[in-house]
């Protein structure tokens, strides 16, 4: 009986037990055509239709495959769905678009969650922990082994590499050493006038900045600024095959781009964090000048006192060390990248996160090392 | 009876830093003709492209695409005159964070209401017709380079536009493989009714499938006119383009 009414919908008609479509199907109207037409088979479970599309005007991938899907929601409704009446284009719309048979899976749904993080713990033991320690003992290698051979340095790459890295780097590091300075005495200026120990603002500032903020302010900004330069360079060295390119050259992609950087900032950390640390005294004596009526005078003769040899030592210990770490992250990331301007990112901004990290959590070794 | 004009242009000039790449361009590129532009390295195939496309400002001239003056595109008409194209650029230019299914999927996503399970089935099914169904949860890194090439075209046909630009298309592809994608672009524009404009250097692939080539020499169209045409063309240079291009020695 159902079959003898007459439903109307935008997009068809249904006369007897023949559903007339008509007008355009394509990826505009398609979702309509579905969502009426699975209302419509829902209130008309288990009986039988012809679909007559000779009145489709137009018919694209999306229509095409509208219509291939309503044979199967016709199907769940136990309706025979007899498609009748086409045109001979449309017929061949309807062949070419086809619904494919998925045969893929998607990947890392049908592992277990144990499996799947006992392999990434795997995976990032491999990926990270072995292959960081392989690439810093070949750096160790070839950086002291280069020393001896100039064959394959490139003249004048070296120098490049300490001005960018060092050279370059300083009117950041020593402003913003100085304000750190400022801001540190400034900070415990308070403190020490209660006490009445104002004179002590030297051996702070004196201290803190020779072994502790000067050699972690310079890493940090050297970290920020070359680390990720290191990184991104290197990365985009290998999307574009150029590390490729180096080593059928017969070239070692380590030694021709990584030890320059390795020697460049070796020699110009040490000198930065003397800067970035003096940078930080100067503002330190300015804040004790001004809020603890500490001349500069007073403040400079009191300086040796508080300053021992073993903390000048433990701020270029840490420089030198921070120094390797920032380069041998930057590379490591680099070398890692995978294809793509989207690796070369990602990379960028995981040496810069690692390599502050390591530097942060080394500093803190090398504290508890020289304390 | 083809006789709809999809593409015109007029006394197109291109200068870049002084430098005249278009000296005066003029053609017109009718309904579902597969149209090559050729040339060779340097020529302005590729501004021509990129200013029907609108991706350079027309500086002197008129671009005129689907009845649509390139110059005067207004920002909010922008996107329905996007959606008519279908862009498949050389280096496959897909998006390597998201994976081949994703890739081809974008455009269906952000401008239709379709449900995701016919989404999905769209994506399948045109990933099948450049036959790279099995790459829909790969990453274009993971793709190799005619791969890429393939799922740029499933990306460009998605939303079955009715002008399909592809800009090298052949580039870094074996021949069978180049045959299998003429034939494709063929069943597209016959199926589809796509006008196809392509820049390519692959003579065997414009003997395949062009109905009309444009040679673009010294700034200006040195030659318009049919395949059959072209081959007759006593045009040195384009002459040299079909002799050498199958196989035979210049002049």
């Amino acid at each position: 009986m159902k079959q003898k009414n007459i439903h109307t919908s935008q997009y068809f008609n249904l006369e007897g037990s023949t559903i007339y479509v008509s007008g355009p199907l394509n990826i505009y109207n398609s979702s309509g055509f579905l969502h009426d037409a699975e209302t419509f088979f829902r209130s008309n479970p288990g009986t039988g239709f012809s679909l007559n599309l000779s009145g489709v005007t137009r018919l694209d991938s999306a229509g095409a495959l509208a219509l291939h899907s309503l044979q199967k929601t016709a199907q769940q409704h136990n309706i025979t769905l007899n498609i009748e009446d086409t045109t001979e284009e449309i017929s061949n719309k309807l062949e070419l678009f086809r619904p494919v048979e998925n045969k893929t899976v998607a990947p890392g749904k049908k592992e277990p969650l144990f499996y799947r993080l006992g392999d990434s713990a795997v995976h990032i033991f491999n990926e990270y922990i072995v292959t960081f320690f392989y690439l810093v003992s070949d750096i160790l290698f070839w950086s002291v082994k280069d020393v001896f051979n100039s064959k394959q340095r490139r003249r004048g790459e070296f120098l490049n590499q300490a001005v960018s890295i060092g050279v370059n780097a300083l009117p950041i590091v020593a402003s913003m050493a100085f304000i750190i300075g400022l801001v540190l005495a400034l900070q415990s200026s308070s403190q020490l006038r209660n006490f009445g120990a104002n004179i002590y603002i030297v051996d702070l500032t004196v201290i803190a900045m020779m072994a502790e903020m000067g050699p972690l302010i310079t890493a940090i900004l050297v970290a920020g600024r070359s680390g990720s330069a290191i990184a991104a360079e290197i990365a985009t060295m290998k999307v574009t095959s150029e590390l490729d390119a180096l080593k059928t050259m017969g070239l070692n992609p380590l030694r021709f781009v990584v030890i320059p950087k390795i020697y460049g900032s070796l020699i110009t950390l040490p000198f930065l964090t003397i800067l970035a640390s003096i940078s930080g005294i100067a503002g330190g004596a300015l804040a004790a000048y001004l809020y603890l009526d500490i001349t500069p005078e007073i403040f400079f003769n009191r300086m040796p006192e508080a300053l021992y040899q073993k903390d000048i030592l433990t701020g270029l210990i840490k420089s030198i060390v921070f120094a390797l770490i920032i380069v041998v992250t930057g590379a490591f990331f680099g070398f890692k990248v995978e294809e793509g301007a989207e690796g070369v990112g990602r990379s960028t901004t995981s040496s810069v996160v690692a390599a502050i990290t390591l530097v942060i959590i080394a500093d803190s070794i090398l504290g508890l090392m020289f304390y | 009876m083809k006789e709809n004009k999809i593409i015109e242009i007029n006394h197109l000039k291109v200068t870049f830093d002084d430098r005249e790449v278009l000296k005066d361009v003029s053609f017109t590129i009718t309904q579902g003709d597969v149209t090559v532009i050729l040339g060779g390295s340097g020529s302005g195939k590729s501004t021509i492209l990129k200013h029907i496309l609108g991706l350079f400002p027309v500086e002197a001239g008129v671009v005129n695409l689907l009845d649509q003056d390139i110059a005067t595109l207004k920002e909010k008409d922008e996107l329905d005159f996007y959606l008519k194209l279908g862009v498949f650029y050389q280096n496959g230019a897909l998006l390597n964070s998201l994976t081949v299914g994703d890739n081809v999927a974008l455009p269906l996503e952000q401008h239709t209401d379709l449900p995701p399970q016919l989404i999905e089935e769209m994506v399948r099914t045109k990933l099948n017709l450049v036959n790279l169904e099995d790459a829909y949860y790969l990453y274009p890194s993971q793709l190799s380079g005619g791969m890429l090439k393939r799922a740029a075209l499933a990306r460009a046909i998605i939303l079955d536009p009715p002008v399909l630009f592809c800009d090298e298309p052949g580039a870094g592809l074996d021949p069978v493989s180049l045959a299998a994608l003429d034939e494709l672009i063929l069943k597209l524009r016959d199926q589809l009714g796509m006008t196809v404009v392509m820049v390519t250097h692959e003579v065997s692939s414009i003997l395949r499938i062009a109905d009309k080539i444009l040679f673009v020499e010294d700034g200006v169209i040195g030659f318009d006119g049919t395949l059959e045409e072209a081959r007759k063309s006593p045009l040195p240079s384009l002459k040299d383009f079909f002799t050498v291009g199958t196989g035979g020695k210049k002049g």
